[in-house]
């Protein structure tokens, strides 16, 4: 854990000339797990939009590691066309764009890993069939297989797990466990603190147009406050988290 | 079959013919990614927008292929960057706004026109005149069709990328407006080529009719176009055909050709149990 990931210095990001979230200074240290947490509104999407380079940085400085500049972004609202006739097999080769641009014929090198790919988010047995009939949740799986086609060293996740069930959310958090494994770096947004407390060992809150990263253990207890019952261990997080 | 083969002994039903086989083979598949795209009312816009270009290039030469064919697509190009523009810069949402497109151009390209024309040119450009084609003509819209062919095999993987997921392929980095605008220009070429053979009225019909028959069909990307392109070309011979046979005038004819197997189509797909696709396992 020496090398970081990603460094801001300073940074401040929002969109349409305002500033959302000002002055964040911080360094992600390669393959942690992130959770990016705080109330809605907060910013936490536009700072993720802004290390993902879908926004300009409004000032400071932002260094990615060399191999982070492959990064994986999964925006919270999917822009996916689902009545678009392609079939999933095809939506999740998409991943490969990097790899194949415009011309090149999908390898054979390639045709497994997106085997792989569906066999690992449990997409095998309906990978020929359009996406227009998936779940929802069968949709998220697609795009996290679709992720792992991009092979990014840094994943930046918005709400993945906002509207899924509970064995699709954990299929998704043994993807990103495995990531961890690999040695990648991966941001999530997430509202379910228990999940952040047992999973994500670093917490990036954002919290009235300030962010921060904290280690998750001084942010969240093992034993609920008597009070309300909440983990969190400051009174910002618990009235930011109160859903 | 000597209903068939009899009118194409005539040299003008072989040119009409060739006309329809290039159109069928450059605009249909065009079609079909603007019906996927939700782009059929822009399809309508850019080919009314054509009309006054062509009118300009009319008042400048007269009745000269060149001069029209540069007004069209010029026009057309405008129009299809403008619409997307204002769509996203004013309150209405887009299909107002190409609806306003297309009536004033329609307007001013029809009073263009008449102020230094016979009928008979009127006539020329609202319904195209296929059974006239010079040789000329029949060489421009063959290379339309060469040209959309060969572009829409390079820009076929971005394309479906970027209307599949157009915010995956900017981030990953793809040439997603590139695939738009080389998209846009391609429909432009084919809708002038259609201009030509079927006038400005009638020339995104053999785009769009033929695309939503297919759409009907098949829910593979390419099976739709390849069906695009064989009802694009049942459709417009069936047409020419009727327009022979029957002596009537041939743009019509052929729109109105395609559209009843549109029609067929639909009722034959309506009248199915209403089909589900094969739900494999619920591995939700």
């Amino acid at each position: 854990m020496s090398a970081s990931a990603l460094t801001l210095t300073d940074v401040s990001a929002g969109y349409g000339g305002h500033i959302t979230v000002a002055d964040v200074s911080l360094a992600v240290p390669a393959g942690a797990r992130v959770a990016v947490i705080g109330a809605n509104g907060a910013g936490k999407s536009t700072l993720l939009r802004t290390i993902a380079g879908e926004l300009p940085l409004l000032a400071g400085e932002m260094r990615r590691c060399e191999t982070c500049a492959r990064m994986g972004y999964l925006p919270q609202t999917a822009t996916v066309d689902r009545r678009f006739p392609i079939s999933v097999y095809e939506f999740v080769a998409m991943g490969a764009w990097q790899r194949m641009g415009v011309f090149r014929r999908l390898s054979p090198a390639v045709r497994q890993s997106i085997d792989s790919a569906l066999a690992r988010t449990g997409l095998t047995a309906v990978s020929r069939r359009p996406i227009a009939t998936l779940s929802g949740g069968q949709l998220q799986r697609a795009r996290f297989a679709r992720l792992i086609l991009q092979d990014a060293a840094m994943l930046l996740l918005d709400e993945p797990f906002a509207g899924v069930d509970r064995p699709t959310r954990d299929a998704l958090m043994q993807l990103i466990d495995g990531w961890h494994a690999q040695r990648r770096t991966t941001l999530v947004v997430l509202h379910d603190l228990e999940l952040v407390r047992q999973r994500f060992e670093l917490c990036l809150t954002v919290d009235d147009g300030h962010a921060q990263l904290t280690p998750t253990a001084e942010l969240l207890t093992v034993r609920p406050t008597p009070a309300d019952g909440s983990i969190a261990r400051h009174d910002f997080l618990r009235n930011a988290l109160r859903a | 079959m000597n209903w068939l083969i009899q009118p194409f002994e005539f040299e003008f039903m072989r040119g009409a013919l060739a006309a329809c086989v290039a159109l069928s083979l450059g605009a249909a598949p065009i079609g079909v990614f603007m019906l996927l795209r939700r782009m059929s009312l822009m399809g309508d816009a850019i080919s009314h927008a054509i009309l006054p270009g062509a009118a300009i290039g009319y008042l400048v030469a007269g009745m000269s292929l060149g001069a029209m064919t540069l007004g069209g697509i010029a026009a057309g190009v405008t129009v299809a960057l403008a619409a997307g523009a204002v769509a996203r810069r004013s309150a209405l949402r887009e299909d107002a706004s190409l609806a306003a497109f297309y009536l004033i151009s329609l307007a001013i390209g029809v009073l263009l026109v008449s102020l230094r024309s016979r009928n008979v040119d009127l006539l020329h450009v609202l319904f195209g005149s296929v059974l006239s084609l010079d040789p000329d003509t029949l060489l421009l819209i063959g290379g339309i069709a060469t040209v959309s062919l060969f572009g829409l095999a390079v820009l076929y993987r971005p394309l479906v990328i970027e209307c599949a997921d157009p915010a995956f392929l900017r981030q990953a980095g793809g040439p997603g407006s590139l695939a738009h605008m080389g998209f846009l220009l391609l429909a432009v070429l084919n809708l002038v080529a259609g201009f030509h053979a079927l006038g400005t009225l009638m020339a995104v019909g053999i785009m769009v009719l033929p695309a939503a028959g297919a759409r009907l069909i098949s829910d593979r990307l390419d099976t739709m176009l390849a069906l695009s392109v064989s009802f694009a070309l049942a459709g417009s011979i069936g047409g020419l055909l009727l327009s022979y046979h029957l002596d009537v005038p041939a743009g019509p004819a052929v729109v109105m050709s395609l559209g009843t197997l549109y029609l067929l189509v639909l009722a034959i797909t309506a009248a199915r149990p209403h089909r589900h696709f094969s739900t494999g396992e619920a591995t939700v």
